[in-house]
């Protein structure tokens, strides 16, 4: 009996440090999650009577009861959109390349090293490549264009990198499948790979954009305007050919630019109104997220392999 | 089974094809030896051996599969008849073979598209756009699959909800639709349980007299029940080839009556 009186000591002290571990879990958890909570609340709380429907539809005013985020958000919508339109193309053909065409040698492992480090570089560096890129080489100036493409190159890595993990989860089964009835590697990269990678790509996508809306130091460093009284021109017109691309031209501002241009002021009120952006902000960011989770689950219920 | 007075003359019976000293290498290492084995036209030809015997290399040299893998290399010739082309041969577009040849897998693997898609598919990448057309052949591949009884109400579902062994019958279907000269099979049940596995073999025991068939296997039962031809392979050598009941039953050499038997596998 003595021995199993030690045993039981053994395994005391073991469930004693169990627990432990459990406690000290549970503290780092509310940790993180007390300081969001605290953030959220203070946001909420100085921003919440700001909330209303003409905080959306005014421009930025003097009077800090009167300005509204109208440009910043636009500015936010049209920037996005450059970007996807450049990153989306651009990295699913990257990682379209890399899985299936790219041979395994030192090149692509060279590419691959760099599209890893690519991903971890400051965004203000981005900028920095922007102002002296677009903005001056190419003369686009700071407009939604220069912006857009900035933000385009900051998420490529992203979505280069959700692209090819999406392309490796294909089992090579359903692959060889698709070439034994005679498909050609086109055939079954448009067939079945790019639509069974598809959920993964736009999570991807989503996941960079939402990253990219929050973006200040790359916008600022290309030389977004802080203030701005007028909207992009509509892409769509009343007269032929009814399309009109100057609103990639046009200056611009965004959400965080928005909020930082408040932040700096010295009066009470617009501190209020920097809490009611980052809470719009918050707010799209998470919007954004929810998406992605929500497109994961709808596209992904049929691959069930 | 063929009962010996009924067998033909091996040699008034029509070949599909022919390996001819056909050797093959992934990299450096060589796994198939100069292997020369008839394909006889209409028939079942199953290949037996332990694992790693090489049966399913060989299997998918008949589909230049290899070609999709860097580093593998086919010396020797596999003749395709009726035009005696040389299906390894450089200048013959690996495409081209896959599409007279077709093959099932070991495991189940439908694409995630609906039932109809999966029959229809091999038919749209040979230009098939008329939708008449399409629905004819699949409803016919279904019906030589026996498979379609149990899903000709729910074409558009996705292929993914069937059973293993509907799945796996959905493949046949697939393969069949565009009617190939020679259907390999890779241990095609392996993923399989036994009723599922009974409803293949009777396919296949029905298949024979549409297509000839090339059928690696695991299960030397499987081989004595559905198969003609026999083929016992061991390392990378053709050791025996002949009549399955001959080779199940007065094997000529020493290594496959050891494997018949059990001694050994």
């Amino acid at each position: 009996m003595a021995v199993a009186a030690d045993l039981r000591v053994t395994i005391a002290r073991a469930k004693r440090r169990d627990v432990m571990f459990v406690a000290l879990g549970v503290a780092a958890l509310l940790f993180a999650a007390c300081t969001f909570v605290a953030l959220f609340v203070d946001m909420i709380s100085s921003g919440w009577t700001r909330l209303n429907p003409d905080f959306f539809t005014e421009f930025g005013s003097r009077r800090a009861e009167r300005a509204g985020i109208l440009a910043a958000w636009v500015g936010s919508f049209a920037v996005m959109i450059v970007t996807a339109l450049f990153a989306v193309p651009l990295g699913v053909a990257a990682g379209i390349y890399l899985e299936e065409y790219g041979s395994r040698n030192r090149l692509t492992a060279l590419i691959e090293i760099n599209i890893n480090n690519l991903a971890g570089v400051p965004s203000i560096v981005y900028g920095l490549l922007a102002l002296g890129l677009f903005v001056h080489t190419f003369g686009l100036g700071a407009s939604v264009l220069t912006a857009g493409l900035t933000l385009s190159l900051l998420i490529l890595p992203v979505v280069i990198v959700a692209t090819r993990e999406a392309i490796r989860s294909i089992p090579g089964a359903v692959r060889e499948a698709a070439y034994a009835l005679g498909a050609t590697r086109w055939q079954m990269i448009q067939h079945h790979v790019l639509p069974y990678s598809m959920p993964g790509i736009l999570t991807g996508v989503i996941i960079g954009l939402s990253r990219a809306i929050g973006e200040t130091a790359p916008i600022i460093t290309i030389g977004a305007v802080s203030f701005i009284a007028f909207l992009p021109p509509a892409p769509l017109t009343s007269d032929p050919p009814f399309l009109s691309f100057d609103w990639l031209a046009s200056p611009f501002t965004a959400m965080p630019i928005q909020i930082f241009n408040w932040t700096s002021r010295p009066e009470e009120a617009f501190q209020a109104n920097a809490s009611a952006a980052a809470l719009v902000l918050v707010g799209m960011t998470l919007l954004m997220n929810a998406i992605a989770i929500w497109l994961r689950y709808r596209l992904r219920r049929n691959l069930n392999w | 089974m063929n009962d010996e007075p009924k067998r033909p003359d091996l040699a008034t019976l029509a070949k599909k094809a022919e390996a001819c000293e056909l050797n093959f290498f992934y990299g450096a290492k060589q796994a198939l030896n100069k292997i020369n084995l008839p394909i006889y036209d209409k028939r079942v030809t199953a290949l037996i051996g332990p694992s790693g015997c090489g049966k399913s290399t060989f299997l998918r040299c008949f589909n230049r599969m290899h070609d999709l893998y860097p580093g593998t290399r086919y010396e020797g010739e596999i003749r395709f008849h009726p035009d005696n082309v040389n299906l390894l041969a450089k200048e013959v577009d690996p495409i081209e073979v896959r599409m007279r040849l077709a093959m099932v897998f070991q495991k189940p693997n439908p694409f995630p598209k609906s039932i109809f898609e999966n029959v229809a598919y091999g038919l749209r990448i040979r230009g098939e756009k008329r939708r008449t057309v399409l629905m004819d052949r699949v409803e016919e591949a279904l019906k030589n699959a026996a498979l379609w009884n149990e899903v000709k109400d729910r074409l558009d579902e996705m292929a993914t909800t069937l059973s293993g062994g509907q799945q796996q019958r959905l493949c046949i279907a697939r393969a069949l639709a565009c009617d190939p000269e020679l259907l390999l099979f890779d241990e095609p049940t392996s993923a399989l349980d036994p009723i599922a596995t009974a409803s293949i073999e009777e396919l296949i025991h029905q298949l024979r007299e549409k297509v000839t068939i090339l059928i690696v296997t695991h299960n030397m039962q499987q081989a004595a029940r559905v198969s003609d031809f026999t083929a016992y392979m061991y390392l990378g050598d053709l050791i025996e080839f002949g009549w399955t009941d001959d080779v199940f039953f007065r094997p000529q050499k020493k290594k496959t009556e050891d494997y018949i038997t059990g001694r050994f596998g």
